[in-house]
């Protein structure tokens, strides 16, 4: 019977993973090395995205994350009432297209892919993208709605389930440094070494975002989650000018992609409080977080070419982030096969805030024997396009 | 030639570059300004000089020297209009400068990757918010001084002049000399206070002979205006609609909580509060600089950072005053240049030694003027702390109990205290504290803090965009 | 009365120099001395409230007058988020002050 968990890792991630474990009546503890919701979290755009994927497992989460989501508002709203600071959940929809003559025919094949698969993605002329869109480049090539593409606020919605999970009952340490694992005779984790002592569960669960390989080998195995780095420009406030998630088609290539060299694209959308928010680059320079000025003036010219006004609006921060990813691109939401008592949650890259409750609710189901939301397998550690990363030995 | 990059032209940085020239290097000068002097010697246009512009400041015959030095000088080359928005270190130090009108638009984008950095980038002025503190009317010191000195514009014909430190007496003396009617001059330390700081009158008692004659100056202005000097009092409030019309003045105590039953109402039409400086520091942070527990940049005795190459003088290192921070542009200048040339010369020896006289003078502003926790009894749920997104103290205290965060980034994005144009210019150490004395531990423990900031200054996503020209060092050399 | 530009001839430091330029103000022209911020030419013809601001809508002006508050936000010649305290007057410059642009409340 299991009863306890462990939740190292107070990001979004944890935060869901948390809630849901204490709503199942475990015991939860949540422990993060620094402070909740102010690594991976803090530093991206907020994405619910059905629009980016492939048909395939990260489709089929990402579809019943979709649904989830706003029930789940609904649900945290009430429990934590007015004074919470808000989540703003928006179901404004996706609008991607391509900017060049090549880029037109594999937009189109991709949404016609996805639309099979489930997802609501409506082929658009010129004229219908700019009806949406006014101010968007009319030079473009095609365009797909994605009306369920949705955005919140990242701190916010992790701050409200961690929240959410105090209220059933777990407690969340921060400022807490793991040490090493507890380990039986068998080789059974039974829990923790921290600065601040042992902690025993029945279950521990990594969810440390991009860290989740060095907390892995701290507990004695590998695993081969890498950082990712994306950075992000914010403009001053604007009357509202935008107002779907606009993105250029060549994004789903990166996203995708294993390159280690800088990709960037242009991604922009605004916000509640009249920013907006322009993306996207991938890099993979491990946990360097030094401003590069090249990789964002490459993301502000791609900017420009979706909405041709932003060049006189005024931006005034940029910030970057660490994205976990694993070697297949696939989340990982799994027990350990190697190390029971062990289960991991992380790897969803950019889509692990639209991705954590549905995570959440999985690793809830998996720990409790539980019915679970999706089918488990292509989140496993154990499916096959690991197997060749688990090789190595702590 | 080996090349010294000087960012900001007040009294540290044109002190740098002058000491670094002497040195033998050459030496580019950046300033966002279209003027030399900075803050201090904030002065009229030269499409508009003065006959006798010296009486508006201390010290003008040693700014004119200096000005003067580094126009004539064929080694040096002064860029006015260039702000600096970005350093990257990545090989090295590279400085990304956008030339041309303030907030234009198609301003020539530069990088400077030079063989030794200084940064002077000074301070601004540190306001406390106070309900009504956001009306039209309500003005730094440093706003009254500016429109002063550079336009000979008074920002009103009544004013108060409020807040903490030795630099009050200045603003008050900017403003009569501009027109202004001074009715007084409220400090909120009390003499007990001040007297363990330096002495109950902050231009009497002064090791330090220059600081002396300079405050004895404002004092004698002050006499001669009859302009009332108090203590242990604080503005706690400003009022009116359109514009502020009248401000609650108020005792405080030695932690500057206000005493209750101590308030009264003074009619004015303009008033000027300061409680202290904020250093500018996000250049440096950028460049790698630690800082120190007090967070200013942290130097050794060359004024040399912890980055390699890159060296600090003025304000950003502690609030000093101008003859400390001449002292420091100095000594930074002269360092910068040996280190950039790679070669040893006699250590400036003179400016060491006013340095060391004027550290002293830095010290005794903090104990006798710095900023005590009691001052937010006179904040209420509806007082602004961010200005730009209008974020209130109720809101952040609702934020800060919902959430029981102890992370200054979540608290930041959650509440948006920080997130304007601004950047948390105005709010951010403020904000800071008060989330801190809100969290339930008293504990703020994600390490962030308000300074930091990537982008130096807001500039157009076009201009990002635009590819730039390259300034690389070592120009002129075959 | 509240702002005012000291007269030259009153000046103690004896400002030469009397070249004006000319720009208008949400539509209204004024005039300024050569080299004079837009601020101070806006402030001298006794307004001290920009803009209204986005949220509770209250006026806002000049608050730091150096360039690190961003309070004193108008749009030249078509170009928002100039800071009025830092840009000089050029002749003919445009000059809209304006209701702080937010498309509706932000978050609290």
């Amino acid at each position: 019977m299991v009863s306890s968990a462990i939740v190292i890792g107070a990001g979004i991630v944890g935060a869901a993973c948390a809630r849901s474990l204490a709503m199942a009546g475990l015991d939860v503890t949540v422990i993060d090395r620094s402070t909740a919701a102010s690594a991976t979290t803090a530093r991206g755009e907020g994405n619910l995205l059905v629009s980016d994927k492939a048909p395939g497992p990260e489709l089929v989460m990402a579809l019943a994350a979709a649904k989830r989501w706003p029930a789940l508002v609904r649900e945290l709203a009430d429990e934590l009432g007015d004074g919470f600071p808000g989540i703003e959940y928006e179901p404004k929809g996706g609008l991607v297209v391509a900017t060049t003559e090549d880029g037109a025919a594999p937009l189109l094949r991709f949404a016609a892919a996805q639309r099979s698969a489930g997802v609501d993605a409506r082929e658009l002329s010129v004229a219908e993208a700019l009806n949406l869109e006014p101010d968007l480049n009319p030079a473009i090539t095609a365009a797909v709605h994605y009306p369920q593409d949705a955005q919140v606020h990242p701190v916010n919605a992790a701050e409200a389930l961690l929240a959410s999970a105090r209220r059933h009952g777990a407690r969340v340490r921060q400022n807490v440094n793991l040490s090493g694992p507890i380990l039986d005779a068998n080789g059974t984790l039974l829990g923790i070494a921290t600065n601040e002592g042992e902690l025993h569960a029945d279950a521990i669960i990594v969810a440390a975002g991009p860290w989740s390989g060095e907390v892995a080998r701290t507990l004695g195995v590998t695993l081969p989650v890498l950082p990712r780095r994306g950075m992000v420009l914010v403009t001053s406030r604007m009357p509202k000018r935008i107002f779907h998630k606009v993105y250029d088609a060549d994004y789903v290539g990166a996203v995708g992609s294993g390159d280690a060299a800088l990709q960037t694209s242009g991604v922009v959308e605004s916000t509640e409080s009249g920013n907006v928010l322009i993306g996207s680059s991938r890099e993979q320079l491990g946990f360097d977080d030094r401003l590069r000025v090249d990789t964002i003036a490459q993301i502000a010219a791609k900017a420009i070419r979706l909405f041709p006004f932003l060049a006189d609006q005024a931006v005034i921060r940029t910030y970057g982030g660490f994205r976990p990813f694993m070697p297949d691109h696939l989340p990982l939401v799994s027990r350990d096969h190697r190390m029971p008592g062990l289960w991991h949650a992380t790897g969803h890259e950019g889509a692990g805030i639209g991705l954590a409750p549905i995570t959440g609710e999985l690793i809830a189901a998996l720990v409790a024997g539980a019915a679970a939301p999706c089918d488990p397998e292509p989140y496993s550690l154990a499916r096959s396009s690991l197997e060749p990363h688990l090789t190595a030995v702590a | 030639m080996s090349e010294v990059l000087v960012i900001g032209a007040g009294p540290a940085g044109l002190a740098a570059a002058r000491a670094a020239s002497d040195a033998g290097a050459s030496v580019v000068l950046l300033d966002a300004s279209d003027a030399l002097g900075g803050q201090f010697w904030r002065h009229l246009p030269e499409t508009r000089p003065a006959r006798n512009e010296k009486y508006l400041h201390h010290g003008w015959s040693t700014f004119r020297a200096l000005g003067e030095a580094l126009e004539s000088s064929p080694t040096v080359t002064i860029i006015r209009s260039a702000q600096v928005w970005a350093i990257e270190v990545l090989d090295g130090v590279a400085v990304h400068a956008m030339i041309g009108e303030p907030d234009g638009a198609r301003r020539e984008r530069r990088v400077f990757r030079p063989d030794a950095l200084v940064l002077a980038t000074g301070a601004h002025d540190r306001t406390l918010p106070f309900p009504g503190w956001d009306l039209p009317g309500v003005f730094t010191g440093g706003a009254a001084q500016a429109l002063a000195k550079g336009e000979r514009l008074a920002v009103g014909e009544r004013v108060l002049v409020a807040g903490a430190g030795p630099f009050l007496l200045p603003v008050a003396q900017s403003l009569t000399r501009s027109g202004s009617r001074v009715i007084g001059v409220l400090e909120a330390n009390r003499a007990a206070r001040l007297a363990r700081g330096w002495s109950p009158r902050p231009w009497q008692l002064l090791g330090a002979a220059g600081k002396g004659l300079e405050l004895a100056g404002y004092a004698a202005g002050h006499v001669r205006h009859r302009i009332p000097y108090r203590l242990g009092r604080a503005v706690i409030a400003a009022h009116g609609t359109d514009r502020v019309g009248s401000v609650t003045v108020a005792k405080v105590d030695a932690q500057w909580a206000p005493v209750p039953g101590t308030e009264h109402t003074l009619e004015v039409d303009a008033v000027c509060v300061s409680h202290g400086f904020t250093p500018r520091i996000e250049l440096a942070i950028a460049a790698g600089c630690e800082l120190t527990p007090n967070r200013f940049v942290a130097v050794d005795g060359n004024q040399r950072t912890t980055t390699d190459g890159v060296y600090a003088a003025g304000e950003i290192t502690g609030i000093g005053g101008v003859d400390l921070a001449l002292a420091e542009g100095e000594i930074a200048g002269h360092f910068a240049a040996a280190s950039a040339t790679e070669s040893v010369s006699a250590p400036p020896t003179a400016a060491i030694r006013r340095r060391r006289v004027f550290t002293g003078f830095a010290h005794r502003i903090e104990a006798a003027h710095g900023i005590r926790s009691g001052w937010s009894g006179w904040l209420t749920d509806s007082t602004l702390i961010c200005r730009c997104e209008e974020v209130d103290f109720g809101s952040m205290r609702a934020a800060a109990v919902a959430t029981e965060s102890e992370s200054f980034r979540s608290l930041k994005l959650g509440t948006r205290a920080g997130l304007g144009i601004c950047q948390g210019r105005m709010c951010g150490r403020t904000t800071e504290e008060l989330l801190c004395a809100l969290n339930p531990n008293r504990e703020l423990s994600d390490g962030a803090v308000s300074d930091r900031r990537p982008l130096a200054s807001p500039l157009r996503i076009g201009e990002l965009a635009h590819p730039s020209s390259q300034n690389n060092a070592r120009k002129g050399t075959p | 009365m509240a702002a005012r530009m000291l007269p030259s001839e009153k000046d103690p430091i004896g400002p030469e120099g009397t070249a004006t330029v000319s720009i208008t103000v949400d539509g209204h022209a004024a005039t300024g001395i050569l080299g004079q911020s837009i601020a101070g030419i806006i402030m001298a013809g006794e307004r001290l409230g920009f803009r209204q601001t986005a949220k509770l809508d209250r006026p806002r002006g000049v608050f730091c007058g150096i360039g690190v508050c961003f309070d004193c936000l108008v749009e030249v010649n078509g170009l928002s988020d100039v800071r009025a305290c830092q840009r000089k007057a050029s002749e003919g410059d445009v000059v809209v002050t304006a209701r702080d642009p937010q498309p509706r409340g932000g978050a609290a």
